[in-house]
C-alpha cells in the first residue's frame, strides 16, 4: 500500500516536471501558483477531515510568506529551498501557541478564532512600517543551490520547485489520511464522544491536523512569494482565507489531488475573468461557488472517488 | 478627559455596530447561519441611502427630509434584497451544516460586492445633507456632532424596540419559539418557513439602516462591506450568537477598545478587537451570554 502511494507520487511528481517543459511561459506561473496555494488548502482539506474548517488559513500563509520575504530582505538568505522549508518550519513554530487553545473549539467558533487570528496578523501588519505597511514591499530574486536565477530561467526552476514539493507533500497527505491519526480524524468528524470513550484523543488529533495546516500553509506562502517577488498584509486578509476556503470545499475531503485540480481551475478562472470582464470575476467566482456547493457537495474528488476512502456519506 | 473621550467615542462607535449586531445575531438565532453577507447588506443600504439622500436633495426639499430618506433606502434595499437571498438562495440549503452555511453566504458576499460596484460604481460617495442636522452638542469641555449623539439614541430605541417586539407581542414570541426548537415550533402549528422569512427580512433591514446610518459619517465606497462584517462577527462572537443583550454588550466591548486603542495606540486599533474577542472566547468559549446546550452522543 505505501510504496505503491511512493511509487503513485513519484509518478505524479515527474509528470509535473515533464509537463512544465511543454507549457508556455505563462502558463508556467499560472501552475505554479495553483501548485503553491493548492498546498495552503490541502491544509484546509486535512482540517476539515476532522470535521472543523479555518477561516483563516491566511495566517499561515502570510507568516510562510513574509519569513521569506524576511530572511531574503533582511538576512540574505537566498537559496529557494532553504526558504520555502524554513518558512514552513516557522509557520509550524508560530501555531504551535494556538493549536491547544484551538483544538478546544468546533464547528463556526473554531472558524470565527482562527479568522480573528489572521485578523489580528493582518492588523499587526498593515501598522509596521518596517514591514513595508500596507503596500507591502518586494522580495529579490532567489537562488537555488547555488544556481543564479535570471530571467529566462526563474520561472521554470520556481515551478520545478513546486512541482516537487507539491509531489512530497501529496503523497505524504495520501499516506497520512489512511494512517491511524488520519483515520481517526474521520471519526472524529462522525462522532467526538465515542472517538474519546475509544480511548483517542480528539483535542490532540486536532492539534495535530492544525499543524499540519500551518505547516503546509507556510510552504505555499513561501513559494508564492517567491514566484510573485512580492508581498503585502493582504497575505493575511479574511477574504484570502476565504478563497483557500473555496478551494478546499470545491477538491473535497475524498481526495488529496482533487485540491490541486480545484486549485488550477480558479487560478485559470481567475486569470481569465481578470482579462476578459474584470469588474465581474467576483461574482464569477461566487457563482461558481454556489454551483460546486448545490450540484457538488463532496467536492471535484467526489466525481471518481465516492466512497473509497471508507467514509459512507 | 482622555476617559471621557474614549467613553465618548467608543459609545459612538458601538451605537452603529449594536444595529449591523443585532441583524445578525437575530438572523443567526432564528436561521442558524451566520451572515458573510450581512455586510455587503449594509453596504448596500450605505449605497442606497446616498442615492436617496441625493434625489430627495434633487427635489429641493429641506434637509430635514433625508432622515426619511435613509429610512426610506433600508427600507427599499430589504424589501428588495431580503426576499431574493432568502427565497431564491437559502431556501436550498437549510439544514446544511452551520460551516457550509457560511460559505453560502461568503459566495453571497461575494457575488454583492460586484453587484454594488456595477451599480454604483467605484467612485466614493458623500452623504453630507444629514450630518450637520443636528447642530454641535457640548459634553463637558468636548464638541460632539448632534448627529453621532442622535445615532446613540437611535441605537438604545432599536435595541428596546426589538427587546419589547420579541417578549411582549406575539408575532415575538412565536419567533422566540422558533429560536427554541423549530422542530417544536412546527409541530406547534407555526409556520416556521414564514417566520424564517420575517426574520431575514428584519435582519437585513437593521443591516441596511446601520449603513444608511453611518453614511454621512463615512465616505461610501467599496470594501466597506468587508470591513464592517469581521468586526460584527467580533462583536456577536463576544456576545454569544443569537443573543440581543451579548451584542449590546459585545458592541459596548468593541467599541471602547477600538476608542481606547485610537487614542492610546493608533496601531493597535485593528487589532484591539480581536485581542478583546480573543480574550473573550478564552473565558467563555461560546460567549457571553450564550445558553448552555446538552451535549448529543
Amino acid at each position: 500500500m505505501r510504496s505503491n502511494m511512493l511509487i503513485w507520487g513519484g509518478g505524479v511528481t515527474l509528470l509535473l516536471l515533464i509537463a512544465g517543459y511543454l507549457m508556455p511561459k505563462w502558463a508556467l506561473f499560472l501552475c505554479t501558483m495553483a501548485m503553491s496555494h493548492g498546498l495552503v488548502s490541502l491544509g484546509i482539506v486535512v482540517l476539515m477531515r476532522s470535521g472543523v474548517v479555518s477561516f483563516g488559513q491566511g495566517f499561515s500563509f502570510a507568516i510562510g510568506g513574509y519569513c521569506t520575504a524576511f530572511m531574503t530582505n533582511f538576512f540574505g538568505v537566498t537559496d529557494a529551498f532553504l526558504l520555502v522549508m524554513s518558512s514552513g518550519a516557522a509557520s509550524v513554530l508560530i501555531a504551535l501557541p494556538f493549536a491547544p487553545l484551538l483544538s478546544r473549539y468546533r464547528g463556526i467558533f473554531f472558524a470565527m478564532l482562527t479568522l480573528a487570528i489572521s485578523m489580528v496578523l493582518y492588523g499587526v501588519l498593515v501598522k509596521t512600517t518596517e514591514l513595508g505597511g500596507s503596500d507591502g514591499f518586494n522580495v529579490s530574486r532567489p537562488t537555488l543551490f547555488g544556481m543564479e536565477l535570471d530571467n529566462e530561467n526563474a520561472n521554470m526552476v520556481l515551478y520545478q520547485l513546486a512541482a516537487v514539493i507539491v509531489g512530497v507533500a501529496l503523497t505524504w497527505s495520501r499516506i497520512y489520511t489512511q494512517s491511524t491519526r488520519g483515520l481517526v480524524s474521520l471519526a472524529v468528524r462522525e462522532a467526538e464522544l465515542r472517538v474519546e470513550y475509544l480511548g483517542a484523543s480528539v483535542a490532540s488529533t486536532i492539534a495535530t491536523n492544525y499543524l499540519v495546516a500551518a505547516a503546509l500553509g507556510g510552504l505555499g506562502g513561501a513559494l508564492t512569494v517567491l514566484a510573485l517577488g512580492h508581498i503585502d498584509p493582504n497575505f493575511s486578509y479574511w477574504t484570502t482565507s476565504g478563497e483557500f476556503v473555496f478551494v478546499a470545499i470545491l477538491g473535497g475531503h475524498y481526495s488529496m489531488t482533487a485540491v490541486f485540480l480545484g486549485s488550477l481551475l480558479v487560478e485559470i478562472v481567475r486569470s481569465f475573468s481578470n482579462l476578459y470582464f474584470p469588474n465581474t470575476w467576483q461574482l464569477a467566482m461566487g457563482l461558481f461557488l454556489l454551483v460546486v456547493i448545490r450540484f457538488l457537495p463532496h467536492g471535484l474528488g467526489s466525481l471518481w472517488r465516492r466512497g473509497s476512502t471508507g467514509d459512507q456519506q | 478627559m482622555l476617559l471621557l473621550t474614549i467613553l465618548a467615542d467608543g459609545v459612538i462607535y458601538a451605537s452603529w455596530l449594536f444595529i449591523v449586531a443585532l441583524g445578525l445575531t437575530l438572523i443567526f438565532g432564528v436561521l442558524k447561519i451566520l451572515n458573510i453577507a450581512h455586510g455587503s447588506f449594509y453596504a448596500v443600504g450605505a449605497y442606497a441611502a446616498a442615492s436617496f439622500v441625493a434625489w430627495f436633495v434633487s427635489m429641493d426639499m429641506a434637509p430635514e427630509w433625508s432622515i426619511l430618506a435613509m429610512l426610506m433606502a433600508a427600507v427599499a434595499t430589504a424589501a428588495l434584497l431580503a426576499p431574493l437571498t432568502e427565497q431564491g438562495l437559502l431556501r436550498f440549503f437549510y439544514g446544511r451544516d452551520e460551516v457550509l452555511l457560511v460559505l453560502v453566504t461568503y459566495a453571497l458576499f461575494l457575488i454583492l460586492e460586484d453587484v454594488t460596484k456595477l451599480v454604483w460604481g467605484p467612485t466614493p460617495y458623500y452623504v453630507s445633507e444629514p450630518y450637520t442636522l443636528f447642530g454641535n452638542i457640548e459634553v463637558g469641555p468636548l464638541f460632539y456632532v448632534g448627529y453621532d449623539a442622535m445615532l446613540v439614541v437611535f441605537a438604545i430605541l432599536c435595541g428596546i424596540g426589538v427587546w419589547w417586539a420579541l417578549n411582549r407581542t406575539k408575532t415575538g414570541k412565536v419567533v422566540l419559539a422558533v429560536i427554541h426548537s423549530d422542530e417544536v415550533a412546527s409541530s406547534m402549528g407555526v409556520n416556521v418557513s414564514r417566520i424564517y422569512t420575517f426574520a431575514f427580512a428584519f435582519g437585513i433591514f437593521l443591516a441596511a439602516l446601520a449603513g444608511a446610518l453611518t453614511a454621512p459619517m463615512v465616505s461610501v465606497q467599496p470594501g466597506l462591506a468587508s470591513g464592517v462584517i469581521i468586526v460584527s462577527f467580533a462583536v456577536v462572537i463576544i456576545g454569544g450568537l443569537g443573543s440581543i443583550q451579548g451584542a449590546a454588550i459585545g458592541a459596548l466591548i468593541v467599541g471602547l477598545a477600538r476608542a481606547a486603542a485610537v487614542h492610546t495606540w493608533p496601531a493597535a486599533e485593528l487589532f484591539s478587537v480581536y485581542v478583546a474577542m480573543a480574550i473573550v472566547l478564552i473565558f467563555r468559549p461560546e460567549g457571553l451570554f450564550q445558553r448552555v446546550q446538552a451535549r448529543k452522543i
